[in-house]
């Protein structure tokens, strides 16, 4: 079954006609996501990678029946992209664009939210489901049909796991590139809660960092709602305190944010946490398919 | 962007938040006539300079020199102070405290006051810190305002001035793209009047370009880093000797996290990101080298499929134009 995206989404590229929409559309469509439209305003009528371009989302829908979105237009111009396929009645919106002021998510995310709609990003390498489809940068080989799940705030790091996940025979029912913002569109406590209720899903993988305290609060839901077995890493335990580290959400401030803190939250829910990237699909092996209850 | 206190001061002001009067200066011999008598304030982009002794009282011309003259040049936790602001004393009656923030959990701002001010808000106790959230969309509503007037406890006319200021500071917190505004202490004096005694400001980087203005402002980062930003690089310096580049920030703390379970210390976060342009790619290199690391660690993940043969060609014009060193 997989979670979010499946072989029913329609998927519309707003930003097709740049240097990434263009390139990303045509890795989406050799992964055999239905990559049906484009939009980039002043540019309809011509195609992409075969893909018709339209003016608008609500052309997207209405000519080629799009439900889902993939936004990968520059920061500045994301807030109207979102609000606009948001209201076109879009029910899936994958924004990639990173850099977006933290006080647009902030109007973004709420509003799509009351109008039903699952956003996933800014600022992330999208989603992922192995044997249906791709709404993200991620590269296709990487990945393999199966029954892991994965929810991830990081991009190449998540690549580098996924991969060797693969390698080691875990192949993934979904994967989740949440973002590296301070404020998403879909956050650890509601990925684990798609993954806990997904048959396909056996084991959820969650890949963390330094910075708010999204993880402290999914050890908290592993430890009250979740029986899959869970396996995490947290980046960032070198990473010095008040410095951004790259991503915009990866800062340790007032002592709050730690790796340390994240780590032992994990710990503690009875997830076992991974030394390096590598391990966890080691730690994956030793899972038997229902979570050591601490308690 | 971080904001010094004074020019935080005129950002509230012009928002009508109620600011002491104040003077800046960078020499001693500058100050001419200070609001006496007054404290003559460091001003350096971080906490504690108080307990550094980075604040002093002056009653005369001649004491407010002397005084700056100690504190400018001064080191407050790692930095220098180059300026100070000389501050009419306020006549304290009491110190409340009040910010806002973003709430990431809740993706909302997060207002925050108590009547407990002038210490850490993290040791006011959690049944004295009012905290409500403000829907973005939505804005402060009264109701918002009647609760925080009835968690401080403080007559009428004390009460309207701190409502006053709650919306001020919204304002400002939302048109300036704030990511933090904190007053601490929001002084109540004892003539009955209410005035920011400190002010913090903090705007979203991500929020540059609508805020030109801000470009300028001297942020805590060294010269090397602050190269960078100007390069659109994604760059820290850090305390090893390896200097570490790859792309994405999390495989770049997680290549630092893993040099540093093998024994080794990482000296450079550089973060490369997306890109494939090998111009960016030689710029991020030439900061690299400059930060002098003994070894150099590239870690890429050649992501975006065929792409990371086009980052390595960066690579290689780097090093023809660098004259790589290693040891």
């Amino acid at each position: 079954m997989a979670v979010l995206l499946t072989k029913r989404a329609r998927v519309v590229v707003q930003g097709i006609t740049g240097h990434q929409g263009q390139f990303n559309t045509e890795r989406m469509k050799a992964f055999g996501t239905k990559v049906v439209a484009g939009v980039t305003p002043g540019k309809g009528g011509t195609k992409v990678e075969s893909v018709p371009v339209f003016d608008s989302v609500r052309e997207a829908v209405r000519r080629r029946r799009a439900n889902a979105s993939i936004v990968f237009v520059p920061a500045p111009y994301a807030k109207d992209a979102a609000i606009e396929a948001i209201e076109a009645g879009l029910k899936l919106l994958v924004i990639i664009t990173e850099r977006i002021p933290f006080h647009d998510a902030l109007e973004v995310m709420p509003y799509a939210r009351s109008k039903g709609t699952v956003v996933i990003g800014p600022n992330c390498p999208g989603i992922a489901t192995p044997g249906q489809g791709k709404m993200g940068i991620m590269p296709n080989h990487i990945f393999k049909e199966g029954d892991a799940g994965v929810i991830s705030r990081s991009g190449t790091l998540t690549y580098e796991i996924v991969n060797a996940m693969t390698q080691a025979g875990f192949g993934q029912s979904t994967c989740i590139g949440i973002g590296g913002d301070p404020i998403n569109g879909t956050n650890m406590v509601e990925a684990l809660a798609m993954f806990q209720k997904d048959r396909q899903t056996k084991r959820i993988v969650v890949v963390g960092e330094i910075g708010g305290t999204t993880e402290e609060e999914a050890a908290d839901f592993i430890k009250r709602k979740v029986t899959k077995p869970v396996v995490a890493y947290v980046a960032g335990r070198t990473a010095p305190p008040g410095k951004r580290m790259g991503h915009a959400g990866a800062i340790i401030q007032a002592g709050k944010g730690t790796a340390e803190s994240k780590m032992k939250a994990f710990q503690d829910a009875g997830v076992p946490v991974a030394q390096y990237p590598s391990e966890v699909a080691t730690l994956l092996a030793a899972t038997d398919g229902t979570r050591a209850n601490v308690q | 962007m971080k904001f010094l206190e004074h020019k935080a001061k005129e950002i509230f002001a012009r928002y009508g938040i109620p600011v002491p009067r104040g003077v800046l200066a960078s020499r001693p011999e500058d100050i001419v006539d200070p609001p006496l008598p007054c404290m003559v304030k460091a001003q350096v982009l971080v906490g504690g300079r108080g307990k550094a002794g980075g604040i002093k009282p002056a009653e005369s011309l001649d004491e407010a020199r002397r005084v700056a003259g100690e504190i400018l040049g001064m080191d407050i936790h790692g930095y220098t102070v180059k300026q100070v602001y000389l501050e009419e004393r306020l006549p304290i009656e009491k110190e409340l405290y009040f910010s806002l923030t973003i709430d990431r959990s809740a993706r909302e701002p997060l207002l925050m006051a108590t009547a407990m001010g002038g210490m850490e808000v993290e040791q006011v106790p959690r049944d004295q810190l009012f905290m409500e959230h403000v829907p973005a969309m939505i804005g402060i509503q009264p109701y918002l305002l009647r609760s925080l007037r009835a968690a401080l406890e403080l007559p009428k006319e004390t009460a309207d001035q701190v409502a006053a200021i709650a919306r001020q500071a919204y304002d400002l917190f939302r048109k300036e793209d704030a990511e933090l505004v904190e007053i601490n202490p929001l002084v109540l004096t004892t003539d009955g009047k209410v005035i920011a005694g400190d002010a913090k400001l903090v705007v979203d980087d991500n929020a540059e370009y609508r805020h030109p203005d801000y470009a300028g402002l001297d942020q805590d980062r060294t010269p090397l880093e602050q190269e960078a930003h100007e390069k659109g690089i994604v760059f820290i310096q850090l305390d090893g000797d390896i200097g570490v580049i790859a792309n994405g920030a999390g495989l770049t703390m997680a290549t630092l996290d893993v040099l540093n379970l093998k024994g080794g210390k990482g000296g450079t976060f550089l973060d490369l990101g997306g890109t494939d342009d090998p111009e960016k790619v030689k710029q991020a290199f030439e900061i690299l080298i400059k930060a002098n690391p003994a070894v150099i660690l590239v870690n890429i993940f050649g992501g975006r499929d065929n792409r990371g043969g086009r980052r390595a060609c960066g690579q290689g014009e780097g090093g023809r134009h660098l004259k790589w060193r290693s040891s």
